[in-house]
Parts: structure tokens; C-alpha cells; sequence
């Protein structure tokens, strides 16, 4: 697929994707029905608080994980 | 057998619930300022439905289980959250740091847990089960990193229930780091092995507790069955985290209810104070009346 010069790409969850610039990060979570009561988000290894998830805007090369909790001993 | 609280409310109140005041005292654990209903935690992995999870964790009797910090996706073939299963009104909830090789990523881990919790009003929010592993086969944990793992968290405000092999000295450098509770594996995570060194936790039980009567030992890893959790609770511990056991159970659910009993079963022989064991035998019936004569 050819690069879209306007999109920026991100790692999110040890994947690839490219975005539109300075997409929500809320925005990112909806589109992969993520549910945001139950998840935590890292950007850049450092937490980013859940107050913050509407106003924080995505930035090329952003590394992003969105952990929840899972079965577990 | 607990089956639902009626009473449960938007704020979590693990005190009244009916869960706790059908509970004695005695088969309660208090650990980090949280009163447990049960001595009895459980894991939630390994179960082929959440339902039998479900079902099972009424069984057990606990109010308290372990939870797993990882990437989302739906987990569930009916695309649930685990967290739509559980009543977090009645658990309270211990996220782990399973699957971490090192200090660094345990510490990330726990608070990404942390960060979860928090917003879901939990009594766990700032409770960690902090495992650091050191090998992929055995599954043991790497003391050194555990114990620096260990030193972070706690200077970072968590309750650590840190798990560790059955290395006496090794459970009194992480008490005196701060744990929250010190947790000796019976046998390596989910071999079912039980007990293998009930000599090393007698010892870890007396360091721990020698000038801290209350403190908190739970024995994590390796109970095959019910038995092994019995055995956990004649030796003095406190609690005893299970999961496989259960889980990988023919019948899960009867095995919850069994590791329930046991445990009950375990601590009351403890409290009430096992007779010494003797070479020869010692007559139970009266040696005065007998119509009979002895052999020599």
C-alpha cells in the first residue's frame, strides 16, 4: 500500500498502523472497540492517565500500548 | 457455599458482604489492610469458559483472585472482558506481573495493573502479585530481580504479595523489604507437585513470624489437589494462592469446593494443635480391666 504523505505512523500493540495526524488517542481505542473503563495506555513506556485520553493526540513514531487484565494465577 | 452477593452496591464493600460475616474469623486472611473472606486466592486462567471460571470461583469460596496484566484484544470467543465476568463488587482483584523476566518490565507491569484498577473503585488498586521469573522451563523465580523489583514497587506506594521460591533466607530479605506478604512456592507453578519442601516452609513460617505473629505467609505454586492445600495450613501459613489445580481439574468446580474444605480443614487441625508423632504405639482404650492376657 503506498505511503499516504499526510498519515504518521504509530506502533500500537507491536503493530504498525498509519493515522491521520494528531488523531485522539481516544479516538484510536473506539476504533479498535477498546473498552476504556477496563484499560490501561502507554505511550512511550510512560503511563498516560485516563483524564488525558481525549486530549492527547498521537505523534509520528508514537510507540502505544493498550493492556487490560486477562485469566490469570 | 457463596453464591452471589444480593446486596452489592456501585462502591465495593468487601467488610458486609455476605460472603465475609458467613465467614469465622478464623478462615479469614487479613493481608495489606484487606480482610479476605477466605484464605483461599485463585486464579482465573486456564479455564475453558468463563463460565466454568465463574462457577468455580463460587465454589472456592474466595474473594480474591488473580488477574493478568496484558496487550487488549477480545479474549473471550464471545469477544467479553474478563472483567464483565467477575463481580468486582465481591473480588477484589490481585494483578499480577506474570510473564516478566526482569525488574524493569515487573515494575512496569504492576503499575499498568495499577492504573487499570484504580478508576474501578477496588480495594486491590494497589495490590501487586509480583512475580519475576528467571527461566522459561521451571518457571522459579530470579531472587535478585524479584528482590529489586520488589524494593521499587514498595517505595512506589503498592502492597507487594511477592511471590519466591521456599529459600528461607531469600523470604526474610523481602520481608525486610517491604512485602506486604512473602509467598513460597510449594513446587514449581502449575506442576501439581504440592509440598516438596515442608521443612524449608516451617522454617520461612518461624523467620517471618517470630516477632510478627500476623504476618502474612501464603503459599503460591504447585498444589496438585486438595490435600496439598490441607497440608499448607497444618504447617501454619496463612493463605495458599491456586490455580491450576482447579482449573486443570477433571471437574473444576468440585475441585473449588474441595480446595475450599481443605483449607477450613487445614487451618482448624493447625489451631487445634496436631499430637506429636511417635515411634511405638500408644493404646487408646484403657489398659485397667482387661479380661484378656498379652502376649509376653
Amino acid at each position: 500500500m503506498p505511503r499516504d504523505p499526510k498519515m504518521i505512523s504509530i506502533d500500537f500493540n507491536g503493530m504498525k498502523y498509519q493515522v491521520e495526524p494528531d488523531t485522539p488517542l481516544s479516538k484510536l481505542l473506539e476504533a479498535f472497540k477498546f473498552s476504556k473503563r477496563f484499560c490501561a495506555v502507554e505511550i512511550n513506556e510512560e503511563i498516560l492517565p485516563k483524564n488525558q485520553y481525549d486530549t492527547y493526540l498521537v505523534k509520528p513514531g508514537d510507540k502505544i500500548e493498550v493492556v487490560t487484565l486477562v485469566g490469570g494465577g | 457455599m457463596n453464591t452471589g452477593s444480593p446486596n452489592n452496591t456501585n462502591s465495593p464493600n468487601h467488610t458486609d458482604s455476605p460472603t465475609n460475616t458467613d465467614s469465622p474469623s478464623v478462615h479469614r486472611l487479613s493481608v495489606a489492610g484487606i480482610t479476605l473472606a477466605s484464605r483461599v486466592i485463585v486464579g482465573t486462567g486456564k479455564y475453558d469458559t468463563l463460565e466454568l471460571m465463574r462457577d468455580s470461583l463460587d465454589a472456592s469460596g474466595s474473594n480474591c483472585v488473580t488477574v493478568a496484566v496484558r496487550r487488549e484484544k477480545l479474549y473471550d470467543r464471545d469477544g467479553r472482558n474478563l472483567l464483565e465476568t467477575i463481580d468486582l463488587n465481591r473480588f477484589t482483584l490481585l494483578p499480577n506481573t506474570a510473564g516478566c523476566y526482569n525488574a524493569k518490565d515487573a515494575v512496569r507491569v504492576a503499575r499498568m495493573g495499577r492504573e487499570i484498577l484504580k478508576d474501578l473503585n477496588n480495594p486491590g488498586a494497589n495490590w501487586v502479585k509480583l512475580e519475576v521469573l528467571g527461566d522459561t522451563k521451571t518457571l522459579l523465580p530470579d531472587p535478585i530481580a524479584t528482590l529489586e523489583a520488589c524494593e521499587k514497587l514498595v517505595a512506589d506506594g503498592f502492597q507487594v504479595l511477592c511471590y519466591t521460591s521456599d529459600c528461607p533466607i531469600m523470604a526474610s530479605r523481602l520481608k525486610a523489604a517491604g512485602a506486604a506478604s512473602v509467598m513460597p512456592a510449594g513446587s514449581p507453578i502449575g506442576s501439581g507437585q504440592g509440598i516438596l519442601n515442608p521443612n524449608n516452609l516451617k522454617i520461612i513460617l518461624e523467620y517471618l513470624k517470630s516477632d510478627d505473629p500476623h504476618y502474612p505467609v501464603i503459599v503460591d505454586a504447585g498444589v496438585g489437589t486438595a490435600s496439598d492445600v490441607s497440608q499448607v495450613f497444618e504447617l501454619g501459613a496463612d493463605g495458599v494462592l491456586l490455580n491450576t489445580a482447579i482449573a486443570h481439574a477433571r471437574n473444576p468446580v468440585l475441585m473449588a469446593s474441595a480446595i475450599r474444605h481443605a483449607a477450613i480443614a487445614g487451618r482448624e487441625a493447625f489451631l487445634a494443635g496436631r499430637i506429636p508423632k511417635r515411634l511405638y504405639a500408644t493404646a487408646s482404650s484403657p489398659e485397667e480391666g482387661l479380661i484378656t492376657s498379652r502376649p509376653y
